[in-house]
């Protein structure tokens, strides 16, 4: 079939409601695409909260600062500059919307204190701040009416006439492609944790907008650029939030010290992630762990505090260590958990590229953990994505409203879906082989967090390069066991790791051409930060034999670059 | 750890017949259900469909049943459910239709959130920051957004079983949600679509929500605060409303319950009431009249009985 909307959203996590609600409040015909139901992203996960300067001792350039430092200057200023300054007005814009935040003692706002950041405010809903924005997300979509295509799953974006003119989808229901038509695409598909094992992120975050739009040419940018979140559990990855730490909890090494006091003397456990996570690690490496983790100790929180703003890690801990936040420390370890880098755009959410990344793609704009507007550059402060969420969710969706409604529906048929019909045919008809797509994303996810991790150097990315080559050429030998139509997921693993394929070599390469250490980036062959050559973005632009990369001046408004202590 | 699994399957793209296939799997020794599942689908058998996603419980994805109890598998231990490596039985929700193995058709249950109006009305004009509202209100509400909409209870929920228009413990749960939010502007028109038919007053206290929803959100729990609030808010002419006052009043007076007039007493309207009088003489002839025939007489005792219901109202007022 054929659908037209003229504004089509790919992801229903916060970014993609949020754009959505702005685009239908403009007046224009918006629906929503996503693979699962709106309230299964993986917006949910985020536990700790969102960031704004609405306390009056408080001030938006601090927060700009605090971001701009904690990107270790990679970020770029005009887009952070909006983010702070509009961070306040969003906020109390989500608690009328329905968000039901902690409070103090006077009923207002209550605020937490977060790493990276010189002032507590960081807004929060006890440790389920994501999923309770997210839900709210999706009343308000409900609210206006958006439609939503739940459980379809975009496989290719149409481009053509050098604008992009909607995109081919799966309904999973039925197996059935469809052709979306929509004046202007939004994508707001997310990240790309499971390129790497074992992660913080959920079993969709494998980067498809990411593939999408650097195949029909957009380029990807500071994709090395990986966070590794301090506080992971050693069994399965998932996430303990930094809000413990906000809430006083101790990091300690095998002889019981704190020993953050000597990698940030001021900030300690609340320094910024990357420098939490390289001191774990150094800690670690040099035999003061206890079986690869150090110890996150939450005991004297006690148990009510635990209990009320902690309640979900608690669990987590319970359910996956076996441990009792209250009476026991817990074993953590650095572990992959968000990318900075994504598909340029710029704070409309316009996706940019040509000479410089100087021209908008037209008819194409990317927000949240897909695109990188550049809020974070080399390190993402804590609680600054959710917020980067709803400022360029609204942002984009204002602009791509207004883009649309200058625009006429494009001759797209359902011929369109040809092309997507016949790949995925070929794929299924395939024989089977002895190459599975599970075998693959683990192979996969194991080189990347091998060699692409906290500590990086030459030889491990050329390993890492060479080995995701070899994956990709494996990857044109799989055959699949599943041959249905309904509901087949195998068939959209294989198509999630083919994503992932692509991504993850631009994340290499991208690693291997920054040649310094900044932010998430520290190369032990590059130790230091190298701001005369690579105070730059890394672009990554697709060609036949695999990514070209280019350098980008960094926008500087009022913060020259410093150096970096917490 | 060796996991036996049995599965139930079914693919409408095949010969579409419902039957279980038998695995066994190497795991870690914390491995949840759901490990078992996708070495299955990544390893094994990759015709097996599952939806899951986040593997921390808190997307809602894996809701199904293990040995017959709704739950998410990702957070259920192997060794929870299988202590000695015995073979456990995963299979789709119930009260859903099958699409396709463990997945199951959600269009009615998303339907049926869609429909108690799930987004906070204000009235008049907003402040300029934001609402002021006490922590506590605050807090009493995080116990009902802990929610994540997995269906584990509208799979398990005994009315559901019998009564398919039964808006069920998910969206009700979510209904008391936005009935007690101090900034809603709405709550009286709320409590009055929420008991309407197949609403809040056809919840039977069978505590199936209860026991299976596993983030302790307790459906049933806010379902009978929404019965206070709405007797609260004067909405009283519903059979439910009368039933329980009229088993309150029967318990009180004579020490237990009068069944008849509690049948009587619970019909509003005269014609309704007529409805029970075949019902009446269907109980004759099988013969499940009370022995003490349609007169109802007080225990002895009774006076304690009042005594204590004089002593909470007491409390109360
Ligand atoms: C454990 C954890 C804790 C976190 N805590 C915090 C925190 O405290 N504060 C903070 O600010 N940030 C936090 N983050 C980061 C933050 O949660 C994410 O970056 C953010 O939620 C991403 O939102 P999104 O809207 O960009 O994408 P998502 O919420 O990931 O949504 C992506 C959407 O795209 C859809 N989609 C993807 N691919 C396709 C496709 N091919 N076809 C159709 N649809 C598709 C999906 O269905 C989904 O709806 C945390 C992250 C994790 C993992
Ligand atoms: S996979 Fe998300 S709840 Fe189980």
């Amino acid at each position: 079939m054929v659908f037209e909307h003229d504004v089509l959203i790919i992801g229903a996590g916060l970014a993609g409601l949020r754009a959505g609600i702005e685009a239908k409040r403009k007046g224009v015909d918006v629906a929503i695409l996503t693979k699962v139901y709106p309230v299964r992203s993986h917006t949910n996960a985020a536990q700790g909260g969102i960031n704004a300067s609405l306390d009056e001792g408080d001030s938006w350039e601090s927060h700009a600062y605090d971001t701009v430092k904690g990107s270790d200057y990679l970020g770029d200023q005009d887009a952070i500059e909006i983010l702070a300054q509009e961070a306040p007005s969003d906020i109390i814009e989500l608690e009328h919307m329905g968000v039901i935040f902690n409070r103090d003692e006077e009923g207002r706002l209550g605020t937490r204190a977060f790493g990276g950041a010189s002032h507590a405010r960081t807004y929060f809903v006890a440790d389920i701040t994501g999923q309770a924005l997210l839900h709210v997300g999706y009343e308000q979509s409900l609210k206006y009416k958006i439609p939503t295509y739940n459980e379809f799953f975009a496989t290719s974006l149409i481009y053509e006439d050098g604008a992009v003119k909607g995109c081919v989808a799966i309904e999973m229901r039925t197996g059935e492609l469809h052709v979306f038509k929509a004046k202007a695409v939004i994508i707001a598909s997310g990240g790309v944790g499971r390129a790497f094992e074992p992660s913080t992120n959920a079993l969709i975050c494998t980067g498809d907008g990411m593939a999408l739009a650097y195949r029909v040419g957009a380029p990807l940018m500071d994709m090395e650029m990986v966070q590794y979140h301090p506080t992971t559990l050693p069994s399965n990855g998932a996430l303990l939030t930094e809000g413990a730490r906000g809430e006083g909890a101790y990091l300690v090494n095998s002889n019981g010290d704190r020993f953050m006091s000597t990698y940030a003397p001021n900030m300690l456990e609340l320094a910024s992630r990357d420098v939490v996570s390289r001191s774990e690690q150094t800690e670690i490496n040099a035999g003061r762990g206890i079986d690869g983790c150090v110890m996150l100790d939450c005991r004297h929180l006690g148990a009510d505090l635990i209990h009320s703003k902690l309640r979900q890690i608690w669990e987590l801990a319970r359910d996956f260590s076996g441990v009792d936040l209250v009476t026991e420390p817990c074993p953590v370890r650095p572990g992959m958990h968000y990318i900075m880098g994504g598909i340029k755009a710029n704070f409309n959410g316009q996706v940019k590229w040509g000479e410089s990344a100087g021209q908008s793609v037209p008819g194409l704009y990317a927000i949240g953990e897909t695109s990188c507007i550049s809020i974070h550059g080399g390190n993402r402060l804590g609680a600054n994505s959710l917020l980067e969420l709803v400022v360029f969710g609204r942002r984009s969706g204002l602009h791509a409203a207004e883009y649309a409604m200058t625009q006429k529906h494009a001759n797209v048929g359902e011929s369109r879906a040809e092309i997507d019909r016949k790949k995925i045919t070929a794929l299924l008809e395939r024989p089977q082989a002895s190459d599975m797509v599970g075998k693959l994303r683990m192979e996969l996810g194991d080189t990347m967090n091998q060699h692409v991790a906290v500590f990086r150097d030459e030889a491990g990315l050329k390993t890492a390069v060479a080995k995701v080559k070899e994956l990709k050429q494996r990857y044109q030998g799989i055959g699949l066991q599943n041959k249905g139509k309904v509901f087949n997921t195998n068939l959209l693993s294989a198509l999630e790791l083919e994503n992932m394929l692509d991504v993850a070599e631009v994340i290499t390469e991208s690693a291997l051409y920054r040649k310094e250490s900044r932010g998430a980036q520290f190369r032990t062959d590059y130790p230091e930060r190298n701001d005369a050559e690579w105070l730059k973005h890394t672009l990554a632009f697709q060609t036949d034999s695999g990514p070209r990369l280019d350098a980008l001046e960094v926008t500087i408004t009022k913060w020259q670059p410093q150096k970096r202590t917490y | 750890m060796e996991a036996k699994v049995r599965v139930a399957r079914y693919d409408p793209d095949g010969n579409r017949d419902h039957h279980f296939d038998e695995y066994t799997v190497q795991l870690a020794e914390n491995a949840m259900v759901l490990d078992a599942l996708i070495d299955i689908r990544e390893n094994v058998d990759e015709t097996l469909s599952v939806r899951c996603s986040c593997r921390s419980a808190i997307c809602g994805s894996c809701a199904m049943r293990v040995n017959g109890k709704a739950t998410l598998v990702c957070n259920t231990p192997m060794s929870r459910v299988a202590p000695n490596g015995e073979q456990i039985t995963v299979e789709p929700m119930g009260n859903m239709p099958v699409l396709k193995d463990l997945v199951v058709d959600l269009e009615v249950f998303w339907n049926k959130v869609k429909a108690i109006t799930p987004w906070i009305q204000p009235e008049g004009p907003k402040p300029e920051r934001e609402y002021i509202v006490a922590d506590e209100h605050m807090q009493n509400l995080i116990n009902t957004v802990q929610c994540i909409l997995c269906g584990a209870c509208v799979s398990d929920c005994t009315v559901l079983e019998v009564d398919p228009s039964f808006m069920g413990p998910a969206a009700l749960a979510k209904a008391y949600r936005f009935a007690a939010d101090p900034r809603d502007g709405h709550k009286q028109e709320r409590l009055e679509l929420y008991s309407q038919a197949s609403g809040m007053w056809d919840c039977t206290h069978c505590f199936q929500c209860v026991e299976v929803c596993p983030k302790g959100v307790a459906p049933m729990d806010w379902i009978l605060e929404l019965r206070r609030e709405a007797e609260a808010a004067g909405l009283k002419d519903h059979n439910g409303v009368r039933h329980s006052e009229s088993l309150a009043h029967s318990v009180k007076e004579s020490g237990w319950l009068d069944e008849a007039k509690l049948a009587m007493d619970s019909y509003g309207k005269f014609s309704d009431k007529l409805k029970l009088v075949p019902v009446g003489v269907r109980t004759i002839l099988k013969g499940k009249m009370p022995k003490t025939g349609p007169f109802h007489h007080k225990r002895p005792g009774a006076e304690h009985v009042t005594r204590i219901f004089e002593e909470l109202e007491g409390k109360h007022s």
